[in-house]
């Protein structure tokens, strides 16, 4: 592996980590965990660095957390993070990564509604469908309860599949052999 | 480093990094294998006697799920109403167990420790192409890369407040995202120049 792309892992790693320094965005009343920015981390891994770059980048995040630095928002980390409730979107984070690479890399495109879609496959539907079913396993709960706390998030997430197609959209004119 | 660690120097602070991660993946596996209340309750038990071992104050190791009391709440609520008050307690038992014993893995283990007992583990994979020493060179290019992100997500923010749109996302969003794959393009390049090879 080339040094640029090794510099790239650590750089998207880093990203998705200083996303978490961004206050969570809590809402109805606390009942549910709040809203971070750190899985745009994982959309622009994707989109900026490719599927192979940008999923390393994450699976480098993922270890750090794991290893026992608080890099997940509000000062979070260790391995306890992935046996909770939260923990198969983690450990989605790398593959959505990959795929929103592979995606946008793949089936390349000017269009932004076209961006935004492969972004939101990658980093909405494979994310919820690898994190819904963990945590309907460790909480016991069915899918279909499982999915219905989930739709919750979807409003914040659509958001954050917007600003990670602006700024894709934007980094490709500024550096067009991206 | 900033970590989550608490010095100590109890058995579970002098047991390998490896043998801990197993001993916990173990136990995880038990939990859910043997459904049981029962078996989750003893696990609760155990691991409050394994926190007093590791001489960890009560006040920390709450601490260590205070962030999920409300996902607690929830999902005894939602078990109490969908299958009676047994369930509901089991499920949560097991979830602050399974959360309290890796946190106290992370507690009573260095990042460092873990960092070089992950690149031992590595190494074993170098036949198939990994190179532990560029994972290494990874791990300390991204820690170091997380203030300097921070530093010039704050510059960009002041020079955008001069205009008044240090409330526009993209405004701040955009120059920092230029800023930084420049910098990673410059860095890459330097790390070249002076032969870096491994």
């Amino acid at each position: 592996m080339d040094t640029r792309s090794l510099v790239y892992i650590a750089l998207f790693a880093a990203l998705t980590a200083a996303l978490g320094l961004m206050p969570p965005l809590s809402f109805a009343g606390l009942a549910l965990p709040p809203i971070t920015a750190q899985s745009l981390g994982v959309m622009l891994a994707g989109t900026v660095a490719g599927a192979r770059r940008g999923g390393l980048a994450l699976l480098l995040f993922i270890a750090l957390v794991a290893v026992g630095l608080p890099l997940l928002a509000g000062g979070r980390g260790g391995i306890g993070v992935f046996f909770g409730a939260s923990g198969g979107f983690l450990l989605a984070w790398p593959l959505s990564a990959a795929a929103i690479g592979f995606l946008t890399r793949r089936f390349r495109t000017t269009n932004a509604l076209s961006t935004g879609l492969q972004i939101a496959l990658g980093g909405i539907v494979l994310m919820y469908a690898i994190g819904i079913p963990w945590m309907a396993f460790v909480g016991k709960l069915g899918l279909m309860k499982s999915l219905t706390i989930m739709v919750a998030y979807v409003p914040g997430d659509l958001v954050k599949v917007v600003v990670a197609t602006i700024i894709a959209r934007g980094l490709r004119r500024a550096f067009p052999t991206l | 480093m900033l970590d989550l660690y608490t010095p100590g120097t109890s058995p579970l602070h002098r047991m390998r990094p490896g043998p801990k991660l197993f001993t916990l993946m173990g136990g995880a596996t038990l939990l859910f294998l043997y459904e049981s209340l029962a078996l989750t309750i003893a696990a609760l038990a155990l691991t409050f006697l394994l926190y007093r071992l590791a001489g960890i104050p009560p006040r920390k190791m709450l601490a260590q799920i205070r962030p999920l009391l409300w996902i607690f709440a929830l999902f005894f609520a939602l078990q109490y109403w969908l299958s009676g008050p047994m369930l509901a307690a089991y499920v949560v038992l097991r979830l602050a167990t399974l959360v309290l014993l890796a946190s106290l893995v992370t507690l009573t283990t260095r990042s460092s420790d873990m960092i070089d007992a992950m690149t031992r583990a590595l190494s074993l994979l170098k036949p198939l192409g990994v190179n532990p020493g560029k994972i290494s060179l990874a791990i300390s290019l991204a820690l170091r890369f997380i203030p300097v992100l921070a530093q010039i997500t704050a510059e960009v923010r002041e020079a955008q407040k001069a205009r008044g749109l240090e409330r526009s996302v993209i405004a701040v969003a955009m120059p920092v995202a230029i800023r930084t794959l420049k910098m990673a393009d410059d860095i890459s390049d330097s790390i070249d120049a002076r032969g870096y090879r491994s």
